[in-house]
């Protein structure tokens, strides 16, 4: 065997991404042709008497029409949640709230298999990632508060708490049941009602979940969800019987609702953009580190606001680090969702693939180096391959804004504190990572770098019992944890 | 042929997360195989089988009569590959070496007192020296765990270095005993130090010590072999031994190793099992795909 010059090396990893289909069974799971809206425990058809398409990402087919609701509706929906916090639910004693939160928990849990197929189907993420991700969690954060509903007084010691009374709640379109359990289930654990809408290109799972909350039983009225675009969430927002606005989406959104807000006395948590920034020291477990960093950028095809959207590799494995990443993209399967063994499924929507692509030009014209993997990308369908750019500046859009998308920028640093003002150097401050084996940097680097969740040697982790929230413009307030319950009642 | 002149400084072999080796590990068997895929990795891992007997009581006839079943797995399946080789004590090596012939299937012997390797350097070389000339193509070596773990780097280094050079054209297989060595950074450190000392094969475990291979300890080492490749260009091969006797275990660890050093390792060349009741688990599913029913053990004959 000939010793061959380094740099000519490349391992092969063609037949590792071609493995025979392992589909998951659609029929395993029930669309309907058409949904309405969730009103008062109840299905009803919009005022407004439209309705709109919802299309898989990955096969550009129609799953079902999706009602679309006014102003007239929300504010039906909004004196329906009034209502059942008057009359039911702030009366209930929070034991009994407890045990619906927890018949909830369960019953996602028995339908598990088909609300994963549903969000796969709507959404475009592999179905391995619905299934062990998106769904199981979403169930435990409804155990975990339910837990908690009777425990306030634990929460909050020597005060007493009283609801907020109705919550309009937004969510987007990346995790669509997860972001509906993450809202709803402390929500409801502190005795508030909620209006909830979807994202309009993922509402399937919210409203399997309203399905599940009518057999629950929950009395009518405390969980409403309604969907719609843009103009039902403005709605929402600028309904005067609101207390509280709880949004998670983009920083621009974001911004539009605080001042929307801006002179009224409703509350607001905002979870919104990031641009995370994953740092590898030169003493890192690299293997480990690499596989962190695929994980933090190529999670649900990137649509992620705490991604690790932004490599910074210390000088001195800079080289390595980057071919272990290269080698290691070669291996990620990307094609139908549907497939068990898919790692990187469709784009959320083709609004969504253009800006990407948009991004993926912009990089190329700065001048950094771009490499994807060679895999190839099925006709029909939103995709884009995983891409890494190298030779990246500070100073580029593409290590700048959020991409929202499995685009990473690598670039690379000498020392602690150059890293840590690159890292900070940024509008966002929602999450970020650091690798290395020793305790000490570990512990200097997270007191430094301003952002609401840090993870070391590890990425992309959640539990219910963790806060989750951003700094500067990555927006305010806790959602999950002991944290979590704060932004969801009055202290007293 | 030791490929590289420079050796590396051993105590800056990489560490290893365990938190992630083992996520990473795991995450290998969400793979979900089908079809020809199932049935192209079920072959595959039939053969890349050493097929074993490392017992005190092993007689000629026993090895005789392993030696056939290594060249006719299961008649009643035409068309079936053989084992790679049959893995056997040194003084079996003269009754396998002729029971095989010229079936192609190589006979690989443990040396080196195994399993304990507690014995003096030139009695490990003349167990190896023994086992080659009585036509061994492979040596299966012990490290010696007590030396590495006194912090006796260079002691193991040269004694494998040695073991290779007693060898001569046959090819070494360098077990590091996992099981004992318990954490996996001294996994890596010790392929490491196996590799550059002129290991063909790093290898798992002996099967004597529990626990044998996993699936995130092989992980260490295909690792270190990939590194090693960059870094030297000299391709090394993997065998873990020990506790996989399934099918769906087999196919698991063909996928980490083709997701981890690719194509060019998926054949018996760079890859084994050490194994011997795997075989029968695996030719038991390939007759399940073939006629749809699973058969019983009694089917498939033990030795």
């Amino acid at each position: 065997m000939a010793t061959k010059k380094n740099n000519t090396i490349k391992l092969k990893f063609d037949s590792a991404r071609n493995l025979a289909p392992a589909p998951e069974s659609k029929s395993a799971a029930k669309i309907d042709q058409q949904y309405d809206l969730f009103i008062n425990g109840k299905f009803e058809k919009p005022q407004s008497k439209k309705y709109f398409a919802t299309i898989n990402p990955a096969t550009e087919e129609k799953l079902s029409m999706i009602a679309e609701a006014n102003t007239a509706d929300v504010n039906k929906a909004v004196v329906a949640a009034r209502t059942a916090y008057d009359k039911t639910w702030k009366k209930m004693p929070p034991a009994e709230r407890a045990k619906y939160i927890y018949r909830i928990a369960r019953m996602i849990q028995e339908r598990a298999r088909e609300f994963a197929i549903i969000e796969t189907l709507d959404g475009g993420k592999p179905i391995r990632e619905s299934r062990d991700f998106d769904v199981p969690t979403a169930a435990n954060h409804f155990f975990y508060y339910a837990g908690w509903a009777d425990k306030l007084e634990y929460a909050f010691p020597n005060r007493r708490t009283e609801p907020l009374g109705v919550a309009g709640q937004i969510i987007p379109w990346n995790f669509p049941l997860l972001m509906a359990a993450w809202k709803i289930a402390p929500a409801l654990a502190c005795g508030n009602t909620v209006v909830l809408k979807p994202a309009e290109n993922t509402s399937l799972t919210a409203l399997k979940l309203a399905e599940i909350i009518q057999e629950a039983d929950l009395p009518p009225g405390v969980v409403n969800i309604i969907t719609g675009a843009g103009a039902t969430g403005a709605a929402i927002v600028n309904h005067a019987d609101i207390n509280k606005i709880a949004f998670t989406g983009s920083t621009e959104v974001g911004k539009i609702i605080q001042r929307a807000i801006a002179g009224t006395n409703k509350k607001a948590t905002l979870e919104l953009g990031g641009k995370a920034a994953n740092i590898i020291f030169d003493d890192a477990p690299l293997d480990q580190a690499v596989e962190g960093v695929i994980n933090g950028i190529f999670f649900n095809q990137g649509h992620v606001c705490c991604a690790g959207s932004r490599l910074y590799v210390q000088e001195s494995v800079f080289a390595t680090v980057v071919r272990k990443l290269k080698d290691r993209l070669e291996t990620m399967i990307l094609g139908d969702p549907m497939d068990k063994n898919t790692d990187i499924g469709a784009i959320n929507s083709k609004a969504q693939l253009d800006i990407i692509n948009k991004y993926i030009k912009i990089g190329q014209q700065e001048g950094a180096e771009m490499y994807q993997s060679s895999c190839t990308i099925p006709k029909k369908g939103f995709y884009c391959r995983p891409t890494i750019f190298t030779n990246v500046a500070q100073s580029n859009r593409i290590a700048q804004e959020e991409i929202f998308g499995p685009v990473l920028a690598i670039q690379s640093f000498r020392t602690d504190d150059e890293v840590i003002e690159k890292a900070n150097n940024t509008p966002y401050g929602l999450s970020a990572g650091v690798w290395t084996d020793k305790g000490s940097k570990i512990f200097n680097l997270t007191s430094k770098l301003r952002a609401g969740v840090i993870w070391a040697n590890t990425f992309n982790k959640f539990d219910p019992t963790s806060p989750f929230g951003g700094y500067k413009e990555s927006g305010y307030g806790r959602e999950g944890g002991l944290h979590g319950l704060n932004a969801y009642v009055n202290i007293i | 042929m030791i490929a590289t002149k420079t050796i590396p400084d051993f105590s800056l072999s990489p560490h290893i997360d365990q938190v992630g080796i083992e996520e990473r590990a795991s995450r290998f068997t969400k793979r979900s195989i089908k079809n020809e895929t199932k049935l192209h990795g079920l072959m595959l891992a039939l053969n890349m089988i050493d097929l074993t007997t490392l017992e005190g009581k092993d007689t000629e006839g026993k090895v005789k009569q392993l030696c056939y079943k290594a060249q006719h797995l299961h008649d009643a399946y035409p068309g079936l590959p053989t084992v790679a080789a049959i893995c056997v004590y040194p003084s079996m090596v003269k009754t396998a070496k002729a029971a095989l012939g010229n079936s192609g299937i190589k006979v690989a012997s443990v040396a080196t007192a195994f399993p304990s390797g507690q014995a003096p350097r030139d009695i490990k070389i003349r167990d190896t020296k023994y086992a080659v000339q009585n036509g061994a193509d492979e040596v299966d070596m012990v490290i010696s765990r007590g030396k590495f773990l006194e912090g006796e780097y260079n002691f193991v280094f040269d004694e494998i270095a040695a073991i290779k050079e007693a060898c001569g054209e046959a090819r070494l297989k360098v077990i590091l005993e996992t099981g004992e060595l318990v954490t996996y950074d001294k996994v890596r450190k010790a392929s490491d130090i196996a590799m550059y000392a002129g290991a063909d094969f790093i290898k798992t475990s002996t099967g004597k010590i529990s626990p044998a291979a996993t699936m995130p300890v092989t992980l260490v080492m295909l690792e270190a072999i990939r590194d090693f490749y960059y870094k030297t260009g000299k391709k090394i091969a993997m065998k873990p031994a020990g506790g996989i006797s399934k099918s769906k275990l087999a196919l698991h660890y063909l996928v980490m190793l083709n997701e981890t050093l690719g194509e060019g390792w998926m054949n018996n060349e760079w890859f084994r099992f050490g194994a011997s009741s795997l075989a029968n688990d695996i030719l038991m599913q390939l007759m399940k795909q073939k006629t749809g029913v699973y058969q019983s053990a009694n089917y498939f004959s033990i030795d």
